[in-house]
């Protein structure tokens, strides 16, 4: 196969490059009309413009040149590198729990391309043990990579496949699981894997990085020695996320699968524990339970994967002003369930009736959540919430919309029988449904208040 | 008692064979003898209201202790610092720091935090650094490039520094060479450091993220002096633009420095350019007797890849816990350890620096790389003993040490003894290649201590969350444009103007020239006088007053537009100027009314004179003619002033008789 000689290098650009014979890669000496330039030609971002040139000067930076300006070039030289992350065989140690990593294509350890910038992905036990050589002294690793994809591409498809090879595992005896995800949809493969993986005999964890790992204040190093340490020894045999509590490098808060979700762009201690308290904190000291009611490590291989998935399935997400069109529509096209995150105590407005009693009597699976996303659904205090329940709809307790989304996914990939939709759906799984909610479950800090700022001021958060 | 001076008949005779000299009497055939080569990389704040990547504001600053939170953070190296994972780096995880950053809610956002990813850079920033860039004659990229810069210290919560070249391969001129310059770059600043003691370093933010540029030089200066000088041109260029922050940190630079056959070391931080000539003068010389130690250790030690220290913990009960100032702050957990050092003797106390001998480098190392605090060591040459000479010959004993060798006692946290004697190990072999690759700290008395091992050269890789910025034709064109005029010009022009030259570095550090030109040429006051009434009587008031928040240098030229308009001498500029700089609000008349001026006509001046004179006749029976002219000049002076030139009031007085 011919090499590329212009990565990325497109229209003007590309021109200028063949006419004065120089490739990517190719040290030159550049006459332009702001003076000379002396590097070595850099591929391009394949999204950026078509007349600059990527150079990196000697000082190791890199600039752009105009490829207008220029007058001459010539290619002096010629330095392909080639970045590979060092690989060192994982250490086997006797008498350490072994730890299975699947990997979905989120990379949690990566080393930046010094040239081209491109992210490349540490993987292999051998990689991951060269990134983070601390993992050796917790557990056995070994890796397998079960797809390649963004964590916005994961679906239904992917959740089974990584359900039955947790499956696999578990019946071939492994002590714990890891599985590095991206972050942006992490929650909502954590509800699947819990709905599709029933009763685990050990910690299923789930494990993602916000700040990629080619940087010194990564996130990800860390967040791997906790994840892997929770599924080594921690005594919580359930589908857990496990990421930053603090934005400090401190400890790490596990999360339900059912009861998590992602809620700042960027922030390390992205994931909170919405209507309820964290399941427990994990250092690389130990993992310590802050609530009791969790299912706990067994030292059998028994599991019952139910791989499941209806993909006709929708949340809307109410706005004043809804036009019933949007429900309809979502019938037309043959969705099966609907999830509504309402307002308030799970609301919508009443031009939307008739097109949600429409839905129902189709055969719709209705269910009512809020866009609070903290406290229940009580459809019983106003009469338009006894309306919308006389019309069908069910009210889904304190399930968050993105886990009844995945609930309602998973049953009606097994029945469709109205009655018993509902009682699974309502059938509390990991907390998905809490009967009661603690009074410091819900805990949104507001900064500029005088006890909250002593508090930020004492303890490192 | 002939072995206990040993040490330091040593140093002073090591001293003597590296041929030290001190600054004062170095001459450049010094600096040509050991081959000094200095460059420069100059760091200037620019005056943006707001950060360069965040909307925070830029230049509130808060005290050590003022905070509103502490985040905890780890700096991991990353597999590009090292290539490979050692034993050195695992040992590195382990003595880790913590490193916290002290917060203040109104200078610091999430971003500063590392908690979100950069927002556009400041085009102000990028503008006015692209007018220095101009005016410093780079040629100036098509396309700015933001490139991350690993800084492993913490001093910069990402781990790195954003950082964007504008230009390269320009030059500046100094008053008798030009210095090329490889390239200037925009860049975020760095937090204040408050403290780091043993395994914790801690910043504050406020500086953090501030627009900074950076000038580096090639190694073009080849005495102490120039690199001062150099230093003031590029800062003098820097201010002529008004864009730039001025006041404490605004401007800092760091200096390297290599003598022949030594090694470019970073001198880092240094505050004051007054400083800059005699830590390169120390710093060429250290490099100079690391040679010299580096000859003398290949003279005695034939296999030096072999070479070991040899070590053992030792029982505290050797050392008298009441009178070593060594055991001071020893703690319970805290380990001694000896330490061999084959063939070593005459090192450890060998001139290095003024008052400073090898030991030092390996102590200063204990103290960085093994977080161990000082005073962390004695050991065999110590040009102050810490331990008595008895304890010291037991020691040597036990350790079976020949005449010829070096040994180190150390102390220090258990956890961190590895580290320590790793550390040892490592800079005594770094003596048989001469002088290992770091940065250094500076302080007022020219000396430096070890900071930080030299980051590799390829710390620096594209920031994959920013795009690239075209800087198009025109637009560089506009800036082109309206360039102020460059520094030596204006140099150059304050000569011819007979301007003294004791003024050049106030008019030009404080970017006056432009408004001195405007002076001279609109006011038409002659160049002489409005250099030293800057340069001198300017500088004096800042000395003696606290100047007002509304004062600014355009009032001057209010001032002396008024005196000419008005037709007054200029010298009432002197009694006005303190007035104007305390009270800039006053009006011209209300200042007149102030200084108690009154118009006298020249006519009623020298009927005053004589008037004088004669008064003095009646008081005074001496015949010294000097002390009647300055009694004459003081009693007509105030009256005079703004109404007779001084030049021809003095001359008046002296021919008083004629």
């Amino acid at each position: 196969m011919s090499e590329d000689h212009f990565q990325g290098y497109k229209g003007e650009a590309l021109e200028v490059l063949k006419k004065y014979k120089v490739r990517v890669w190719g040290q030159v000496d550049i006459e332009t009309t702001r003076g000379n330039f002396t590097g070595t030609v850099l591929p391009r971002s394949e999204s950026d413009d078509d007349f600059h040139l990527v150079l990196k000067i000697p000082t190791g930076y890199n600039v752009g040149i105009d490829v207008h300006n220029i007058k001459s070039m010539t290619e002096t030289g010629y330095k392909k590198a080639n970045y590979k992350i060092p690989e060192k065989e994982f250490p086997y140690t006797e008498g350490l729990p072994n730890v299975k990593l699947f990997g979905t294509g989120g990379t949690i350890a990566s080393r930046l391309d010094y040239r081209t910038g491109a992210v490349i992905p540490a993987f292999t036990p051998g990689e991951l043990y060269g990134a983070v050589p601390e993992l050796a002294d917790i557990c056995n690793l070994t890796t397998e990579k079960l797809f390649a994809v963004f964590s916005e591409n994961m679906g239904p498809e992917q959740y089974k496949k990584l359900a039955i090879a947790i499956g696999k595992e578990i019946e071939n005896g492994i002590d714990g699981i890891v599985i590095g995800h991206g972050t942006d949809t992490l929650h909502h493969t954590a509800a699947a894997l819990t709905y599709m993986i029933k009763d685990p005999p050990i910690p299923i964890v789930m494990v993602g990085s916000q700040r990629s790992s080619d940087r010194p204040s990564s996130d990800a190093a860390l967040n791997l020695m906790h994840a892997n340490y929770t599924a080594a020894y921690g005594q919580i045999a359930e589908v857990l996320v496990c990421m930053f509590g603090p934005t400090s490098d401190d400890y790490a808060l596990l999360h339900r699968g059912t009861r998590v979700r992602k809620m700042h762009s960027s922030y390390r201690s992205t994931f909170r524990t919405l209507g309820d308290i964290p399941l427990a904190t994990a250092t690389r000291q130990g993992v310590k339970p802050l609530k009791n009611n969790f299912k706990p490590r067994r030292n059998d291989k028994n599991v019952e994967i139910l791989p499941y998935f209806e993909e006709k399935v929708s949340i809307v997400y109410y706005y004043p002003n809804m036009q019933p069109d949007i429900i309809d529509s979502l019938v037309e096209n043959g969705y099966k369930g609907i999830v509504i995150a309402g307002t308030g105590l799970g609301h919508v407005n009443k031009p939307l009736y008739p097109a949600i009693e429409r839905a129902t009597k189709k055969g719709v699976h209705i269910y009512m959540t809020v866009q609070t996303m903290w406290g229940y659904v009580h459809m019983f205090v106003y009469d338009t919430g006894r309306d919308l329940m006389a019309k069908g709809v069910v009210p889904a307790e304190n399930m968050l919309p993105e886990v009844a989304y995945i609930k309602l996914g998973w049953t009606l990939g097994q029945t469709n029988d109205p009655k018993e939709v509902k009682k699974i759906m309502l059938t509390p799984v990991n907390d998905d449904i809490t009967s009661r909610e603690p009074y410091n479950g819900y805990l949104v800090y507001q900064g500029g208040l005088p006890e909250v700022e002593e508090f930020i001021r004492k303890v490192r958060k | 008692m002939k072995y206990k001076s040993y040490p330091l008949k040593n140093y002073s005779q090591t001293k003597a064979e590296i041929g030290y000299v001190p600054r004062k009497r170095s001459t450049q055939e010094t600096y040509d003898r050991i081959g000094f080569m200095s460059g420069l990389e100059v760091h200037q704040q620019l005056d943006t209201g707001k950060k360069l990547f965040c909307r925070c504001p830029a230049g509130i600053y808060q005290k050590d202790d003022d905070y509103d939170a502490e985040i905890i953070r780890h700096m991991r190296p990353t597999l590009s610092e090292l290539g490979e994972y050692d034993g050195t780096a695992l040992m590195e995880f382990k003595t880790r720091k913590d490193i916290i950053y002290r917060i203040k809610n109104i200078t610091t956002c999430t971003y500063d935090t590392d908690d979100t990813p950069p927002f556009p850079i400041n085009h102000d920033a990028l503008e006015i650094a692209l007018e220095i860039s101009l005016l410093k004659k780079l040629n100036i990229v098509g396309e700015v490039h933001i490139t991350r810069k690993q800084y492993l210290d913490g001093s910069i919560p990402t781990g790195f520094q954003r950082t964007g070249i504008l230009g390269v391969e320009g030059e500046i001129e100094l008053t008798n060479k030009k210095i090329r310059l490889i390239q200037l770059s925009l860049e975020e600043d760095s937090c204040r450091e408050v403290s780091d003691i043993g395994h914790t370093r801690t910043y504050r933010t406020d500086r953090l993220g501030m627009p900074l540029i950076e000038t580096v030089t090639y190694p073009d200066m080849v005495n102490p002096d120039e690199v001062a000088e150099a230093c003031q041109f590029i800062r003098f260029l820097n201010r002529s633009t008004g864009k730039v922050r001025t006041g404490i940190g605004a401007a800092r630079q760091d200096v390297n420095v290599s003598c022949r056959g030594g090694t470019r070391v970073e001198i880092k931080g240094v505050s004051h350019i007054k400083w800059i000539p005699e830590l390169t003068h120390n710093e060429a010389f250290r490099q100079w007797a690391l040679l010299h130690i580096r000859e003398k250790l290949l003279k005695k030690i034939k296999k030096t890849t072999e070479w070991t220290i040899k070590f053992k913990e030792l029982d505290s009960r050797y050392f008298n816990i009441k009178k070593s100032p060594f055991i001071k702050f020893i703690k319970s957990d805290y380990k001694f350890y000896v330490v061999l050092l084959p063939g070593f003797k005459g090192i450890l106390s060998h001139f290095t620096q003024p008052g400073k001998s090898f030991a030092d480098e390996i102590s200063d190392r204990l103290k960085v790389i093994a977080c161990i605090e000082q005073p962390n060591m004695t050991h065999s040459e110590a040009l102050k003993p810490m331990i008595s000479d008895q304890v010291m010959a037991s020691i040597k004993e036990e350790m079976d040490m020949k005449p010829a060798d070096g040994l180190v006692v150390f102390r220090g946290p258990e956890d961190d003894i590895k580290t320590g004697l790793e550390t040892i190990e490592e800079r005594c072999k770094w003596a048989f290649e001469g002088v290992p690759n770091e940065t250094r700290k500076s302080f007022a008395d020219g000396t430096t201590i070890f900071e930080r091992v030299l980051p590799g050269p390829d710390r620096m890789y594209p920031d994959t969350d920013s795009a690239p910025i075209p800087l198009k034709d025109d637009y560089i064109e506009k800036l082109r444009k309206r360039l102020p005029e460059e520094t030596i010009k204006a140099y150059r022009q304050m000569k011819k103007w007979n301007i003294p030259e004791d003024t050049y570095t106030y008019i030009l550090r404080n970017n006056l020239y432009p408004l001195i030109s405007k002076i001279i040429n609109k006011l038409g006051y002659e160049p002489k006088f409005v250099g030293t009434l800057f340069g001198h009587k300017l500088k004096y008031l800042d000395r003696q007053f606290e100047q007002s928040k509304d004062f600014n240098y355009d009032k001057i030229f209010s001032l002396l537009e008024n005196i000419k308009n008005n037709g007054y001498e200029k010298e009432l500029v002197f009694e006005m100027l303190p007035v104007v700089y305390q009270k800039p609000k006053i009006d011209f008349l209300s200042i007149l009314a102030l200084i108690n001026y009154k118009k006298i006509s020249e006519k009623q001046l020298l009927a005053d004179l004589s008037f004088l004179k004669k008064k003095h006749s009646d008081i005074c029976h001496s015949n010294n003619s000097e002390a009647r002219y300055n009694w004459l000049m003081g009693q007509i002076r105030p009256k005079a002033i703004g109404n007779i030139s001084l030049a021809k009031l003095k001359e008046t007085v002296r021919n008083i008789d004629s």
